[in-house]
């Protein structure tokens, strides 16, 4: 493939013809820069690809944002896509839903996988096939899984799974997708079933490189299950577990499938629009790219901002 | 030590062995064993079997555990219907060029950066890393009016399998998987393929290559993953039907077609990963919980 255009593979790759390898004494500026010529062409193709789909749509994105293009005529309008933006009264709907939604899934998919991890690696038995099960929903397409919670979880009628199982221990049923407090519970739930493996699987590679010795002396304190976690745990996995909530925070926050698949985009009286749905809304269905642009640049500054916080913190602990 | 045990954890083994902790742990391991079991691999038996029934029976309440009529017409529906065969096929297509892509361009870049560093190589990896902080959303407008009409070349990658091959490569993270296991490598080794008068390409595909075969399994599970899994991306750089992956498929044909069939298009849909999930299970456990993340 592309790694064929290589130069300085056209050079004979058998065995040179004299015993003595081509040592220092050709180390001179000539060498150093077929060397390095070398490795750019082993680095170009990623490079280019990385240009065209990451580096330059970058900065594309933020000139978009001040430009409107009417009739195939682009012209700078400065901040009127910001201006039209945020007058947008579903601007602000889609934020509150996107902190809400961020809030509920670090109480559920951030916590629940720490522990899970604690227990699982307790287990002497049955470890393998814990573990295959809690990576199974990661395997899933989310499109598949979202459409198992749509149709047969979240049921409105007594049909339904969840509601099924709330009937048979006499506790009132919901119409979940259909009433709008649920919406944002049920999305982090259905969320945070398909993606928690991933989490319990990284906690679980830190919890086996606590020293054991840590815990014996912490018992030999007489210090009890609970505080051995508080006192042991927790501050041995410190760096992963926070590097976890700051990329939670980031996927998270950017969640766009659950309202898509599971709330036909915006949900009941708007419940589930989120920040990356009002994107995706304005960029492809009101035609608005620019707008959707200025929309991608405030979520970076957000998101940016969160990131700048987690650095702060992380290098004032250690 | 007993030999069955591993490194001491929370709770210590001997504690564990004896009355009232081993009372206690056969407890919490079956309890735990069938939770998880109805919570994980429910939901999934659910959709197996709830495919399988009449659009009367998923309707009834109670709901019935074994379909009592199992209707295969739902599966060969699907099947026929949403045109499943195509679809599969095409998400095969891109999954397994999106691994070629990346394994080929993704792994010379990081032996480059990690064995032959160029001048400005750690300028160019801090500029890969650095992407990784950019949110994908927040990428995606300006990604997709760059695909349809590329700076420079001026093409439209618009139903071209490249739109999702080639922002493939643009992975920050494999890169930086990759590089973390080449800088492992002894030093010496490189030295020594070099005396021998071996060259660049040579050294990376008969000595570093295959000592990396298992962060190459780890890579090449995230590659096929992510474009199986990815949704808004072919979405909508892959707008026709010919074209579509099996996700998008079964989404736009979901408003119009019977619930049962849906559930049964997107049983097959997770067919493919599942199987590939269980035949390498072992490595991608391993893959993710050694080295890559280490606290």
């Amino acid at each position: 493939m592309a790694i064929t255009t290589v130069p300085g593979t056209k050079r004979e790759p058998g065995r040179p013809a004299s015993p003595y390898p081509p040592g220092p004494q050709r180390t001179s500026l000539g060498r150093k820069v077929r060397d390095n010529l070398t490795g750019h062409a082993f680095l170009i193709g990623a490079v280019i690809c990385f240009a065209f789909f990451s580096w330059y749509p970058m900065i594309r994105g933020v000139v978009m944002s001040f430009q409107r293009t009417r009739r195939g005529v682009t012209t700078w309008v400065g901040w009127d896509n910001y201006d039209r933006i945020i007058a947008d009264p579903s601007f602000w709907t889609a934020w509150k839903n996107t902190f809400y939604f961020t809030i509920l899934a670090l109480v559920l998919g951030y916590a629940v996988p720490f522990f899970v991890a604690i227990l699982l690696n307790e287990f002497r038995h049955a470890k393998g096939y814990l573990r295959i099960l809690v990576y199974l929903p990661v395997m899933l397409p989310p499109a598949s899984a979202l459409f198992l919670f749509k149709f047969y979880a979240y049921d409105p009628g007594d049909a339904g799974l969840f509601n099924s199982i709330l009937k048979a221990l006499h506790l009132p049923t919901s119409q979940w997708m259909q009433s709008p407090e649920m919406t944002m519970p049920a999305m982090v739930i259905a969320s945070t079933w398909m993606n928690m493996g991933g989490a319990v699987l990284i906690y679980l590679a830190a919890l086996q490189n606590i020293p054991g010795e840590l815990y014996e002396a912490a018992e030999l304190d007489g210090a009890g299950i609970w505080r051995r976690i508080r006192h042991v745990t927790i501050p041995q996995t410190r760096l992963i577990l926070a590097l976890l909530a700051m990329l939670q925070i980031v996927a998270t926050m950017q969640f766009f499938i659950e309202p898509l698949i599971l709330a036909n985009g915006t949900g009941a009286e708007d419940s589930a629009t989120s920040v990356a749905y009002l994107i995706y809304q304005h960029g492809f269905f009101q035609n608005d790219l620019n707008g959707a642009a200025a929309l991608g640049v405030i979520m970076l500054v957000v998101l940016a901002g969160f990131s700048a916080v987690y650095v702060r913190l992380s290098s004032k602990q250690d | 030590m007993a030999p069955d045990s591993g490194t001491r954890t929370l709770i210590s083994h001997a504690q564990l062995r004896r009355g009232r902790g081993k009372v206690i742990y056969w407890t919490l391991l079956a309890v735990v064993v069938v939770g998880f079991t109805l919570v994980f691999l429910g939901p999934l038996y659910w959709m197996v079997t709830g495919a399988l029934k009449s659009g009367q029976e998923i309707a009834q309440t109670p709901p019935s555990l074994f379909p009592k009529d199992p209707q295969s017409q739902n599966y060969a529906d699907a099947w026929n219907n949403l045109n499943l065969a195509k679809l599969l096929f095409n998400t095969f297509y891109y999954a397994a060029g999106a691994l070629v892509f990346q394994l080929v361009l993704d792994t010379a870049a990081a032996y480059a950066l990690s064995k032959l560093r160029p001048v400005f190589g750690n300028v160019i990896l801090g500029l890969m890393l650095a992407t990784l902080m950019i949110p994908a959303m927040v990428l995606i407008v300006p990604q997709y009016v760059t695909v349809i009409d590329l700076p420079i070349l001026h093409l439209n990658l618009l139903d071209s399998p490249f739109a999702i091959w080639l922002p493939a490569v643009a992975n920050a993270f494999n890169i930086f998987l990759l590089k973390r296991f080449f800088d492992s490598i002894p030093e010496e080794l490189m030295a020594a393929a070099l005396m021998d008068g071996a060259t660049p390409l040579r050294t990376l595909w008969s000595i570093i290559l295959p000592m990396s075969r298992p962060i190459l399994g780890v890579v090449s599970i995230f590659a096929v993953t992510a474009v199986w899994k990815d949704f808004l991306w072919p979405k909508l750089v892959m707008p026709s039907p010919e074209t579509r992956t099996v996700s998008v498929g079964i989404y736009a044909f979901s408003g119009g077609t019977p619930m049962n069939v849906v559930i049964a298009a997107s049983v097959i849909a997770a067919i493919p990963t599942v199987i590939v999930f269980l035949i390498f299970q072992r490595n991608i456990m391993s893959g993710l919980t050694t080295g890559s993340l280490k606290g």
